[in-house]
């Protein structure tokens, strides 16, 4: 395994005239899992792609190990991250199988055909996603939670040290968001993969992330461990809403309780002086 | 005893672990086998149907050739009579021929826009290219009077300009890209039409009358050696359209996932529409824009594959739609000669329709 570690230096990014992500440094820990968290247009998913090389930088540049990426030869970066849109096609009439096997793409070339070892790399993605059930099923057929299951089989087909996810639990429901994210960590843990994803939801970025990296207005606001960047001011700063942020020291449990306008319904106002919270619970900050 | 336990546990999980591995693997390699099956059985039911087709249009008609007379004719081995050697030589068999090639290869331009594009109903045809190759050649024959080469050339260079100016004008915005295809093809499409109407206006009528004919689509009076240039064509550039159907495949699954995988959307769309404009400018130059087919070839063979789309068997769809449609133009009517466009344009549109309901009821 080669080193390659993953830099932005000094990196803006943007459509046309209008700049998103303005001079961001960034170095994503290898064989870690970092999540990147901010509000809607915060230039989180713009970040992705630039990292991975779907938008040229407007200045800086995208390091992988001591290359910069946009002068690598296409396939030669897709052997070493595989990277999974928001919104892939979902293709008619092909099986789970053959959609798998096309992230074998960059592996082969003129004189290097589907071989035997492609089979088990495919076999492999399958089985790691728990989708070889599926193998023959029609991608078309699937609910939303075999989907993305299966679309994260054919990145893993790619066989990358390097796994960029842009929001892969949006629209699923929250058992399929939990596999999701499990399988993320698996894959972190037991094979050392470095991924690095674009999360909606706070708490289960915290959750699941060794490294949080908190964005606004494209720029890095905060950036570590969930523990030291999930706090009440942070989450002020980043998401513009004040909120409790509650850590439970036994198990590592967060949860990010947001303070609107509104009293909890039939929360009786006489008594809200100070918030009721457990007692095994501890307000940290 | 105690010590024995787990050796003997681990020597019945090993062998087991070992086992299951290459179990999946075999499920992976089936399951990949019997996918491609039916794409094989499709395309093999294609080549028949097709061969079929080149039978009934070189031996059937208002004068039948027999099997053993077409031999002797095509193999030079004897004397055939009644004026069937040139009946099959300077009529049928061009005919068949040229039918083939351009069937193949607009099938092929066809359903490669439609990947490209990621929509079902977008064609060369559709989107201009057909028309900037058929304004082009208008405009050479009839205002400056060319014919032969100049006229292959112009069209040439009119489809090349409306897919430069696809790719120019859609590749602006990220993510946009294959509807703003469609809709600068679109315009650019009307625009091209009236060009060619005002070539016609300006023309004498007895030109304007051979541009006419020429722009409905006609195989005929197709000369062998026009053939050889657009065999070469085809053989040239059919090859490397399916070797980047690969590419294509991923493009279909989005822009950002197939940059990721390695196969950069925008590379891949000019490859394609490189080698789909060689195909179209020189189908047009010699038959004239033939309506419909590569409109109605990728859809077809979709239908048929079970809804995934293939380069080839829309080739070979095509080549099936030119080759009984011009049969059908000869001799559906008779003592009238249909050119092989106006039966693809009256067959085609309530076929259109057809697929555009059953399209709806499905999904």
């Amino acid at each position: 395994m080669t080193t390659s570690v993953l830099r932005a230096e000094r990196l803006s990014l943007g459509y046309g005239e209008q700049t998103i992500v303005h001079d961001l440094d960034l170095t994503v820990p290898e064989g870690k899992v970092t999540a990147i968290v901010g509000p809607n247009g915060c230039g989180k998913s713009t970040l992705l792609r630039g990292l991975s090389r779907l938008l040229r930088p407007k200045d800086g540049r995208v390091m992988l190990g001591d290359r910069d990426v946009h002068r690598m030869p296409t396939k030669q970066v897709a052997r070493s991250m595989a990277l999974l849109p928001q919104h892939p096609v979902v293709p008619e009439g092909i099986t789970v199988g053959e959609l798998v096997a096309r992230g074998r793409h960059p592996h082969h070339g003129l004189l290097r055909q589907w071989t035997r070892e492609d089979d088990e790399v495919v076999a492999e993605a399958l089985e790691l996603t728990a989708t070889t059930h599926l193998v023959s099923r029609e991608v078309t057929e699937l609910s939303g939670g075999q989907r993305q299951r299966v679309w994260i089989a054919m990145v893993l087909a790619q066989r990358t040290d390097l796994l960029l996810l842009d929001e892969p639990t949006s629209f699923l429901d929250i058992a399929h968001q939990v596999e999701v994210l499990d399988l993320v960590r698996d894959l972190s843990v037991d094979r050392g993969t470095t991924v690095v994803m674009v999360l909606h939801d706070l708490a289960m970025a915290a959750r699941y992330a060794d490294h949080l990296v908190a964005m606004r207005g494209g720029r890095v606001i905060a950036e570590g461990n969930p523990r030291e960047v999930v706090t009440a001011e942070t989450v002020c700063d980043v998401f513009g809403i004040t909120c409790r942020v509650l850590w439970q020291e036994a198990t590592g449990d967060l949860s990010v309780i947001p303070l609107g306008r509104h009293r909890p319904v039939g929360h009786v106002l006489g008594t809200a002086g100070t918030p009721r919270i457990a007692p095994e619970l501890e307000v940290i900050r | 005893m105690t010590v024995n336990a787990p050796a003997a546990d681990t020597g019945t999980e090993t062998p087991h672990l070992v086992e299951t591995v290459p179990d999946r693997v075999a499920e992976v390699r089936r399951s990949r086998s019997h996918a491609r099956r039916r794409g094989h059985l499709v395309l093999g039911g294609l080549l028949v149907a097709w061969l079929l087709a080149m039978v009934v249009r070189t031996l059937l008609g208002d004068f039948t050739i027999t099997v053993p007379d077409f031999w002797r004719i095509v193999l030079g081995t004897g004397e055939v009579p009644g004026g069937a050697e040139f009946i099959l030589l300077d009529s049928k068999l061009p005919r068949a021929v040229v039918g083939t090639l351009a069937g193949v290869a607009l099938g092929a331009s066809g359903a490669t826009f439609q990947l490209m594009a990621r929509n079902p109903l977008a064609s060369p045809d559709v989107l201009g290219l057909t028309m900037g190759a058929s304004a082009a050649a208008v405009f050479t024959l009839v205002i400056l009077g060319g014919s032969g080469a100049a006229v292959t050339l112009a069209a040439l260079v009119g489809s090349a300009l409306v897919a430069v100016a696809l790719l120019t004008l859609s590749a602006s915005r990220p993510g946009s890209a294959p509807t703003r295809m469609i809709l600068v093809g679109i315009a650019l499409s009307a625009m091209l039409t009236s060009v060619v109407h005002w070539v016609l206006l300006r023309a004498d009528i007895y030109r304007a009358h051979e541009a006419m004919v020429w722009l409905t689509g006609s195989l005929n009076g197709v000369t062998w050696r026009q053939i050889g240039l657009l065999g070469v064509v085809v053989a040239l550039a059919l090859p490397l359209l399916l070797a980047t159907a690969r590419e294509l495949h991923l493009v279909e699954l989005g822009d950002d996932l197939a940059a990721g995988v390695g196969a950069p959307p925008g590379i891949v769309r000019a490859r394609a529409l490189l080698l789909v404009v060689l195909l179209v400018a020189a189908t047009t130059s010699v038959c004239g824009p033939i309506a419909f087919v590569a409109f109605l070839s990728g859809p077809i063979a979709r239908r048929l594959l079970g809804g995934r789309a293939s380069i080839g068997a829309a080739a070979l769809v095509g080549a099936v739609i030119v080759v009984l449609a011009d049969h059908a133009g000869a001799y559906a009517v008779p003592e009238v000669n249909l050119p092989v466009g106006v039966v693809t344009g009256v067959v085609g549109a309530p076929f259109l329709l057809w697929l555009l309901t059953r399209e709806r009821s499905s999904s």
